[in-house]
């Protein structure tokens, strides 16, 4: 079973990506912020990481580049999901490793499309 | 909606433009003639078909059969489709044709994410290979989709449909709170109003035919005539492609499927030298 952690301050928006990734057969593990992602991925690194950009402690694009710059980091599939829905903070996800970007509100459908778009 | 209400716009989708609509999806047909009732000043739906009754006005009813036409839409939708035209189908021809321009047609192209889609692959081909032509074209029944897909404009939950980020990243522009497509893409594109039962033979030579997700909605003869048209319009090399779950199947033997490539069809040879 491939693996999707959650990467979201807000428990709401954990619960419904848990249940949108659920439903197509994703085990999911959930973090509330970047340093708690962190130490998720160093135990064990998720095949996919669905990911906020604004959290407390540590934010999302802080995350990735540590994450791309750890032994195995460069392999899960990195999708932002954030209200940030400008082209410079696209580009400056795409920049630091980003594979793919779902700007807020979602659904069930953009999330399992852009998953496939990344590959997986 | 009434029952004659309901039976009179089913009748007049398919006398005008072959299409099939559903007596049973009332609400399918409340929820698409509601706003055009509003648009054209009218308090219901029952007062708008009484107008139409009433006028036998050509406008009034291209409006109502216009919008009973659309369905939704994606970019890139089905994926595979894409991957084959920039692999197999382009390719292929180019083979066959040296340097004579491709020409491409997205019929009922609906608010054009399946033309703009391939109008990017086409502009990442002509990068590759200058002096690679290719001309597409696009087409749908409905006057208001065509004006929304020249505008190039779509809001952020249909730039979220089946378009990679690094393409909106790379084509499209922020304005307010739509995406506005760049004029590279869109300049590739030739636009027409067509009603696709209206006589396809005088459009000319189409190399590749989009023609996804709308037969599906027309009567079976309306099917069989676009198809025996579409024999006149894709030439024997050509490709016509239709959605990945659509088939052919007791619409007679104007094509025949790829073997091994979901919605890919050809010509029948055999049923152009019945025809000849």
């Amino acid at each position: 079973m491939k693996t999707c952690l959650v990467v979201d301050d807000s428990r709401v928006i954990r619960k419904v990506a848990r249940r949108i990734l659920e439903d197509i057969g994703y085990e999911v593990a959930e973090a509330a912020d970047g340093v708690e992602g962190l130490a998720w991925c160093r135990a064990a690194m998720p095949d996919a990481i669905l990911l906020d950009w604004n959290m407390p402690v540590m934010t999302g694009i802080e995350f990735l580049r540590k994450l791309r710059g750890e032994p195995g980091g460069d392999a899960p599939v990195v999708v932002f999901c954030t209200v940030e829905n400008d082209l410079a903070h696209i580009r400056e996800a795409l920049d630091a490793g980003a594979n793919e970007y779902i700007m807020k509100p979602f659904d069930g459908d953009i999330v399992t499309g852009k998953l496939i778009e990344a590959g997986l | 909606m009434t029952a004659e209400e309901i039976a009179q716009v089913v009748s007049l989708c398919r006398a005008r433009a072959g299409l099939r609509v559903a007596p049973d999806k009332s609400y399918l047909i409340e929820s698409r003639l509601g706003p055009v009732a509003r648009r054209e000043g009218y308090d219901s739906i029952g007062d708008l078909l009484l107008a139409v009754r009433a006028k036998r006005e050509d406008p009034l009813i291209w409006a109502v059969v216009e919008a009973m036409a659309g369905g939704e839409t994606a970019f890139f939708r089905d994926r595979v489709p894409f991957q084959n035209f920039r692999d197999e189908m382009v390719p292929n021809l180019l083979r066959s044709r040296g340097k004579a321009p491709l020409r491409v047609w997205s019929a009922a192209c609906g608010t054009g994410q399946e033309i703009f889609s391939l109008s990017m692959l086409v502009g990442e081909l002509v990068e590759a290979d200058p002096g690679l032509r290719i001309e597409l074209a696009a087409s749908d029944l409905s006057r208001l989709a065509l004006e929304r897909a020249q505008s190039g404009l779509f809001n952020q939950f249909e730039v979220q449909r089946g378009l990679p980020i690094r393409l909106l990243a790379r084509h499209f522009e922020k304005d307010g709170e739509q995406w506005q497509l760049s004029n590279d893409v869109r300049d590739r594109v030739r636009w027409r109003r067509i009603n696709l039962i209206a006589g396809l033979r005088q459009i000319g030579r189409f190399d590749i035919v989009f023609c996804r997700y709308v037969l599906g909605h027309m009567t079976d003869d309306a099917q069989r005539k676009v198809l025996e048209d579409l024999t006149c319009v894709v030439p024997p090399d050509g490709f016509l492609v239709l959605g990945a779950k659509e088939t052919l199947a007791g619409l007679g033997e104007t094509f025949q499927p790829v073997v091994g490539r979901a919605g890919l069809y050809r010509r029948n040879p055999e049923y152009q030298e019945a025809a000849a």
